[in-house]
């Protein structure tokens, strides 16, 4: 690797970590606002025209905010708690293709931090690791409704990661490939042969599996039991103030950020747009489009998820147990089953 | 037992039918109301910028009215004192002064008058009770302010301004 690649790589990692920040910030003002429109109000508006500073002064406040960490609290542990649960949302997006390649004097690279071929068992693999920030933050936090949350996090987590990996095998046998790029590629157009080319059309089941498991997995509503005001006063991170709560709460919006882009760029197209190719510009031209279709999708997943939240009540333990290993794990192997007799028995 | 009204209405706890048991039909029609709202104009309005117009029977500060010589028209007879079921007014009388005559209308006036804005219940009572016209709660809301005792308001901030200025 040269030092020219290696200064683009670094420049990717800085622009890709700035982004995300960027984002979980203005999702924080998205939801309120989003969450005021839905209920008829008029949200924050007071930072800034349409209070578009808001994300800037919630996050001075929390930095100045007094920092208290409990006394009967473990305290490497309960520091450990946030900052592992912000480091493994940052990772996450290492491997998503954000575009395609583009092409600068006489260097051409990849729109992608890192194009492994096990890129979709790599978000998996951090993905798990995700409750680990959630589970010792709780822990450590040596208060009854911390560990409560924690430990509801945790299970809720094994549960659906099982129907969430189950219908991802679905989706594998269909590619054939665990690179993300490949997956993107694959997408590339949006009408072949004579049916959609995305995978949500030829995939509608493990789509749907896949965003309910999303929804469980980044603890959003109706799934945000670890978290639920009302019966465990914010769960895991009652005991948490100043930034380390805000690292919690950016690790909330930066998780929904990348299962969006994740969710996008499996089962809609990625950075593939309709008519790609016949619009006859030069390819760093469709790269930069493409570049912005991703985005634009991932908006629209990050808007649904504000939705979802704003329209459906939490769900009760059992019930979300019940959802997780009687409804989705047996759709998921359906699923399964369905696409390998399509696959034998069609192609 | 006998129905009282013939409002009743017996709920039934069916078991849920296929189509309610996937729930997704169901979650589909709660996003469309809830998108229905995104796009309405919202209810609630920027407070100090914009301000809801009172209803004309609104009930808020109190005023000490003048009449159309700029005297002031309260007596001190009491009797808004007397009508307020929240005992809220206190008053002390004076008797008017020779040259004082373009000051207060009648011979007797209030040299103190109280209201104590923590203690009214804007019930209006007060204003029925006077028999010379002299208090209305046509003001404003009554504004925060940190310490009980600037609740209290005096002749300084109830009594209308001179009719010259």
């Amino acid at each position: 690797m040269g030092i020219a690649e290696l200064l683009i790589k670094i420049a990717l990692v800085v622009i890709i970590f700035l982004v995300s920040l960027v984002i979980a910030m203005y999702s924080t003002y998205a939801e309120r606002k989003v969450a005021a429109f839905l209920q008829d109000r008029v949200g924050p508006d007071r930072a800034g025209p349409f209070g578009i500073l808001q994300p800037l002064a919630d996050g001075g406040k929390m930095f100045l905010k007094e920092e208290i960490i409990p006394t009967n609290a473990s305290p490497f542990l309960f520091i450990a708690g946030p900052s592992l649960a912000i480091l493994t949302a940052c990772i996450g997006s290492a491997v998503i293709p954000w575009g395609q390649r583009l092409t600068i004097g006489a260097y051409t690279f990849n729109l992608q931090v890192a194009d492994i071929n096990v890129g979709l068992l790599y978000i998996f693999g951090v993905i798990s690791l995700g409750v680990y920030g959630i589970m010792i933050g709780g822990w450590a936090s040596n208060n009854k409704y911390s560990l409560l949350g924690a430990v509801r996090a945790a299970s809720q987590n094994i549960s659906y990661e099982i129907a969430m990996g189950l219908s991802i095998i679905a989706l594998l046998m269909t590619t054939g490939t665990l690179s993300m790029r490949h997956i993107a590629e694959q997408q590339s157009g949006f009408w072949h042969g004579h049916w959609f080319t995305w995978n949500a059309f030829s995939q509608p089941l493990g789509f749907l599996i896949f965003i309910v498991c999303a929804f469980a997995e980044t603890n959003r509503s109706p799934f945000d039991l670890p978290e639920c005001e009302t019966e465990l006063i914010a769960g895991y991170h009652t005991e948490y103030s100043s930034m380390k709560m805000g690292f919690y709460m950016f690790s909330e919006y930066i998780n929904m950020f990348v299962s969006s882009a994740v969710m996008a760029t499996l089962y809609f197209g990625g950075y593939n747009f309709p008519f790609m190719h016949h619009l006859g510009l030069s390819e760093n031209w469709v790269s930069i489009l493409g570049v912005i279709a991703l985005f634009i999708k991932i908006f629209a997943f990050i808007f649904f998820f504000i939705w979802v939240r704003w329209t459906i009540p939490r769900f009760r333990y059992d019930q979300l147990m019940d959802l997780g290993w009687k409804v989705l794990i047996p759709l998921a192997i359906a699923n399964i089953v369905i696409t390998g007799l399509v696959i034998t028995f069609l192609k | 037992m006998e129905p009282l009204s013939n409002k009743r209405k017996v709920l039934e706890a069916k078991p849920l039918n296929f189509m309610e048991r996937i729930y997704l039909p169901a979650i589909f029609q709660g996003l469309a109301i809830t998108i229905k709202h995104f796009f309405r104009k919202p209810v609630t309005i920027r407070y100090p910028e914009e301000k809801r117009e009172y209803s004309e029977n609104f009930r808020g500060m109190h005023s000490l009215k003048r009449d159309e010589h700029g005297r002031e028209r309260c007596t001190a007879c009491g009797l808004c004192a007397l009508s307020c079921p929240a005992e809220a007014i206190t008053m002390i009388a004076a008797e008017r002064q020779k040259g004082e005559e373009d000051l207060y209308r009648e011979e007797k006036y209030a040299a103190v008058y109280e209201i104590n804005m923590l203690r009214c219940i804007f019930c209006g009572l007060c204003e029925e009770a006077c028999p010379k016209e002299a208090i209305y709660l046509d003001g404003p809301h009554v504004p925060s302010d940190y310490l009980r005792k600037d609740f209290i308001y005096g002749k300084d901030k109830l009594v209308e301004a001179p009719l010259n200025q």
